[in-house]
């Protein structure tokens, strides 16, 4: 067994233990990322000498027996996320030689635990795409089959954790880019609620709907980063102050008289029939388990993805128009005045889908057409909202696929938005609606993994945690990647 | 035909607070560029605004002081638009929902007062500032980037702009007694934007409005209003239409210029700012901010019209400016005639503060050094026209008026021996103009008492002079 093939709790024992040494656990993990690196591609930037420096500073800590859960665990932070000194791309030719000059929040509270990070990952450029294929530099590789992609936007956080390149990952979830990308790389992937965890320094893609949350290789280390990350923030107004529980306090694996809501929208048209039987077989084992299953609707779910994509769109258009090659970023070398250099600069520096997305929200905010579709839209919002609303009236937690397909093949979706667009139909609904939702792994169809969305009331990720936990026990998933070697 | 205008003003006053709205720099002014600037108000990727809570205690201040509807529940959205100096190429600011609405300001106008409805008050952000120098492209400072702003909109109550003058004169008055804020438009604290229709007198629709911009004072606005209203006046008369337009006052030669025309208008998006929470204000908070106002121009008028016995005029001008007002007060709760201080205050310290283009905390006279002026006066140490030079003197330098009169030897010659030797050569050198009194003509000792101070170069005690004069010239 190889340290880096270990969960965090796994390391957290051991170094606690100080049977090994950070220092060791991070060379581990280099020398894997060498090895796995070139066949996955899941990296923009490798921060080894930074890693080996924090590397210290946790051995330091856990000499003076101030070791906290996640000294010394090395980690990928999803290269929307800004970290200080660490160049920050967003996967975005605009953004290539941007170095940040502060920590986002959640990087500061990782940093104060003890984290190693190795470097930053790949994402569809802002964050706006489904299978990492937007990446401006490159396109990352689902480990279980190199031909596939690993989902998006997240899908180098998915991947770096599901190829053992770290021990958990961060990514940032608008409408599915941690649960997809998880469920399509065999790994646990929570989108907290909306306002839990911090978003200052997630460079913002769609503010309203943007959440930062884990990439771990099972539901105890999702607990565990969960209490590291969430929390009130000064510097965030929408972050919520509440009375953060010790999320790992709810690994039980008693779900006895739970009642679990099973959505018939969620196994609707374009769901794989591998899908669909691998998450109704993943529903027997909550039946086995004594959970009680309840037929439910949320009947406005069909009008969740165009809403989705007026609402995020319209936000994004103003988030990016801050990319203008003034005081960061890229800049035209030729232009002959103001109005043309900003053309220039943002032409050159924007990718295909991202100018596709700001496009249709500047359209949608306009004057003439802001009633027809940004306020129609925030209506849906809230029809959405309250069909939730009534659902767990009748149920605790609501389940179903994460996505209709299992992985798809790289370039398949790519001249056809519409489709890529449809791998987030079972996510969107629960940024709408602020909702936290898990994906884990509950199977394999075709040979690739199927992830099962736990979804839960605002703010009961301890209840969603259980129910996952409880699964995890029951059902255990234990294949692995084959397609990139190596000791396991 | 006869024609009238209707005229709206919009008013963009920097607030006070140390902090700017969104972040926790400094709002100081005049420092050298982008050294108050940090990753939030320069719009970094990633960085989220933060209200500060100061900036809606002070709109809420100037909105109670101008008898608006405080809205309990308002909201910050977002105003879009490309310019290098707005860093995140959006402003925050509201839109429909601002924090203050439905106050007015009374003016005054001939025969009476007349109430001038404000529309709205909203809080916002303010941008950078573009500094073109050398032919090698422009530079940015981002120090005022995120500094707060309230914008004020008046209804279009104004029918002249003698009207939009004084309505702008009371409306900084007030702002500066609310101390939200300081109103220096040489330092771009306070800004106006106006528009301005005509119409024939008796209809009630309105023309198509105009907006001006590029005024830097006052009396620029009164000025390109009364250009303005003759241009639309003439372009109707002459059978031609209004075109929809935004003008540049042109100060130099006087005239307003088109910048820019409907279509090139923006269309700014708005939406609201999914970063910020909405704005409550509640009915507690806002009685606590109310308790904080100061009393008011007019009450103060007919306060010192009273206590202090001043004539209305004297009141008027002196309350117009809350720190003329406080300086006024100082002075005269310690000294025994309230008029004399008035006296000072709008002849000789307005004209000063007027030629410096100063105000009247940026000088080094206080309070206490004008009533030690006044009491030397009084004493007979100066006469009143030396008082004068003494004032001059103490405005620029901030010395006290007793060193002054000591250091350049202007006590005034009390002295009756050494006055008499002065005055009897003075009517010695001037025989034309004793036998000139003699005669009876008056006027004539008058000439004499001339003499005497040129001789002591204005130090001669007047009353004792006169007195030496008529007793030598009986002799």
């Amino acid at each position: 067994m190889e340290l880096y093939s270990l969960t965090v709790h796994e390391l957290k024992e051991l170094l606690h233990k100080r049977e090994v040494s950070a220092q060791e656990v991070t060379k581990s993990y280099l020398e894997r990322i060498k090895e796995v690196e070139p066949k996955v591609d899941a990296l923009v930037t490798i921060t080894e000498e930074f890693a080996l420096e924090r590397a210290k500073v946790a051995d330091e800590m856990i000499k003076k027996g101030e070791a906290k859960d996640l000294t010394g665990i090395p980690v990928i932070i999803k290269d929307n996320i800004s970290t200080e000194g660490i160049r920050t791309t967003c996967s975005s030719k605009m953004l290539e030689n941007y170095i940040p000059p502060y920590n986002a929040t959640v990087v500061e509270r990782l940093l104060n635990e003890g984290v190693v990070i190795l470097g930053k990952s790949n994402l569809d450029e802002f964050a706006m795409g489904s299978s990492t294929e937007n990446s401006a530099f490159k396109i990352t590789k689902n480990p279980w089959d190199l031909s596939r992609v690993p989902g998006g936007s997240s899908g180098g956080s998915a991947v770096a954790v599901a190829a053992d390149e770290a021990a958990f990952a961060l990514g940032s979830d608008t409408g599915g880019s941690i649960r997809q990308p998880a469920s399509l790389c065999g790994v646990v992937g929570m989108k907290p609620t909306y306002g839990l965890v911090s978003r200052y320094g997630l460079v913002a893609f769609a503010s309203s709907l943007d959440q930062i949350g884990p990439f771990t290789k099972d539901v105890t280390d999702c607990a565990i980063v969960l209490n590291a990350i969430a929390g009130h923030d000064p510097l965030d107004s929408t972050s919520v102050k509440i009375e953060k529980p010790d999320y790992t306090s709810y690994l039980k694996e008693d779900i006895k008289g739970f009642r679990i809501g099973v959505a018939k929208e969620f196994f609707g048209a374009g769901i794989e029939e591998g899908v669909k039987e691998t998450v109704e077989k993943a529903i027997k084992v909550f039946e086995d388990l004594g959970a009680e299953i309840i037929d439910i609707s949320i009947p406005y779910v069909e009008y969740a993805l165009p809403a989705y994509y007026i609402i995020a769109s319209a936000e994004a258009s103003s988030n990016l128009a801050r990319y203008d090659g003034i005081r960061y970023g890229h800049i035209a070398k030729n232009y002959e005045d103001l109005v043309d250099m900003y053309m220039t600069s943002r032409s050159e520096g924007f990718g295909k889908e991202v100018k596709r997305r700001i496009m249709l929200g500047t359209y949608a905010l306009s004057s003439g057409y802001y009633d027809a579709y940004y306020k129609k839209a925030l209506k849906v919002r809230t029809l959405i909202k309250n069909d939730f609303e009534r659902a767990f009236e009748k149920c605790d937690v609501i389940v179903g696929p994460t996505s209709p397909t299992v992985a798809f093949k790289i370039g398949e979706r790519t001249n056809d938005p519409l489709a890529m667009y449809l791998a987030d139909i079972y996510t969107v609904s629960v940024n709408i609606a602020g909702l936290p939702a898990i994906s884990i792994p509950c199977g394999l169809s075709e040979g690739l993994p199927v992830g099962l969305q736990i979804i839960g009331k605002h703010f009961d990720e301890g209840r969603i945690l259980n129910v996952a936990y409880a699964f995890e026990k029951a059902y255990k998933f234990d294949a692995k990647p084959q397609a990139i070697g190596g000791e396991r | 035909m006869k024609y009238e205008a209707v005229i709206g003003l919009e008013v963009h006053a920097e607030l006070l607070t140390d902090s700017k709205i969104f972040c926790g720099c400094s709002t100081k002014f005049g420092s050298e560029p982008n050294t108050q600037v940090c990753p939030v108000c320069l719009g970094l990727p990633g960085t989220l605004p933060v209200l500060n809570k100061k900036v809606v205690e002070y709109a809420v201040r100037a909105g109670l002081a101008l008898n608006c509807t405080i809205a309990n529940f308002s909201k910050m959205d977002r105003k879009n638009y490309f310019y290098p100096d707005l860093p995140k190429a959006y402003q925050i600011s509201q839109y429909d929902l601002p924090l203050c609405s439905n106050g007015y300001i009374e003016i005054e106008v001939e025969g009476g007062t007349k109430r001038i409805g404000i529309k709205r008050i909203h809080i916002e952000e303010d941008a950078g500032k573009l500094l073109h120098e050398g032919t090698d492209g422009s530079l940015v400072d981002y120090n005022r980037a995120g500094v707060p702003l309230i914008e004020i909109v008046s209804e279009p109550d104004i029918s002249t702009p003698e009207e939009a003058y004084q309505y702008l004169v009371k409306l900084k008055s007030i702002l500066e007694y609310t101390e939200v804020s300081d109103c220096k438009m040489q330092e771009g604290s306070l800004r106006v934007d106006t528009n301005v229709s005509v119409r024939p007198v008796g209809t009630t629709d309105l023309g198509t409005k105009i907006e001006l911009k590029n005024l830097n004072s006052f009396k620029a606005v009164q000025k390109a209003l009364e250009y303005e209203i003759k241009r639309q006046i003439k372009v109707l008369e002459e059978g031609g239409t209004i075109v929809q337009e935004t003008r540049r006052w042109n100060e130099a030669k006087g005239i307003t210029e088109p910048m820019r025309t409907k279509e090139e208008a923006h269309d700014y998006r708005y939406f609201p700012e999914p970063d910020l929470v909405p704005i409550i204000v509640t009915e507690e908070w806002k009685e606590e901010i109310r308790k904080t106002l100061p009393e008011m121009p007019d009450a103060k008028r007919e306060r010192f019209i009273t206590q202090y016995g001043l004539p209305e005029y004297d009141a008027k001008v002196i309350t117009s400016s809350k720190k003329m007002a406080d300086f006024f007060e100082k002075c005269a709760s310690n000294y025994h005639s309230p008029k004399i201080v008035s006296n000072w205050l709008m002849g000789e310290f307005a004209r000063l503060l007027n030629d410096t283009g100063r105000e009247i905390d940026e000088v080094p006279i206080t309070p206490d050094m004008l009533i030690e002026l006044l009491k030397l006066v009084d004493d007979n140490v100066i006469s009143g026209s030396i008082a004068k030079t003494v004032f001059e003197e103490m405005f620029f330098t901030g010395k006290n008026p007793q060193i002054i009169v000591e250091e350049k030897g202007l006590r005034q010659i009390a002295d009756e021996g050494e006055l008499r030797r002065i005055v009897r050569k003075v009517i010695e050198e001037n025989p034309k103009s004793v036998e000139d009194y003699k005669k009876g003509k008056e006027k004539a000792l008058g000439f004499l008492v001339g003499q005497v101070m040129k001789e002591t170069k204005g130090k001669a005690n007047p009353q004792l002079t006169n007195q030496l004069l008529r007793e030598e010239l009986s002799k």
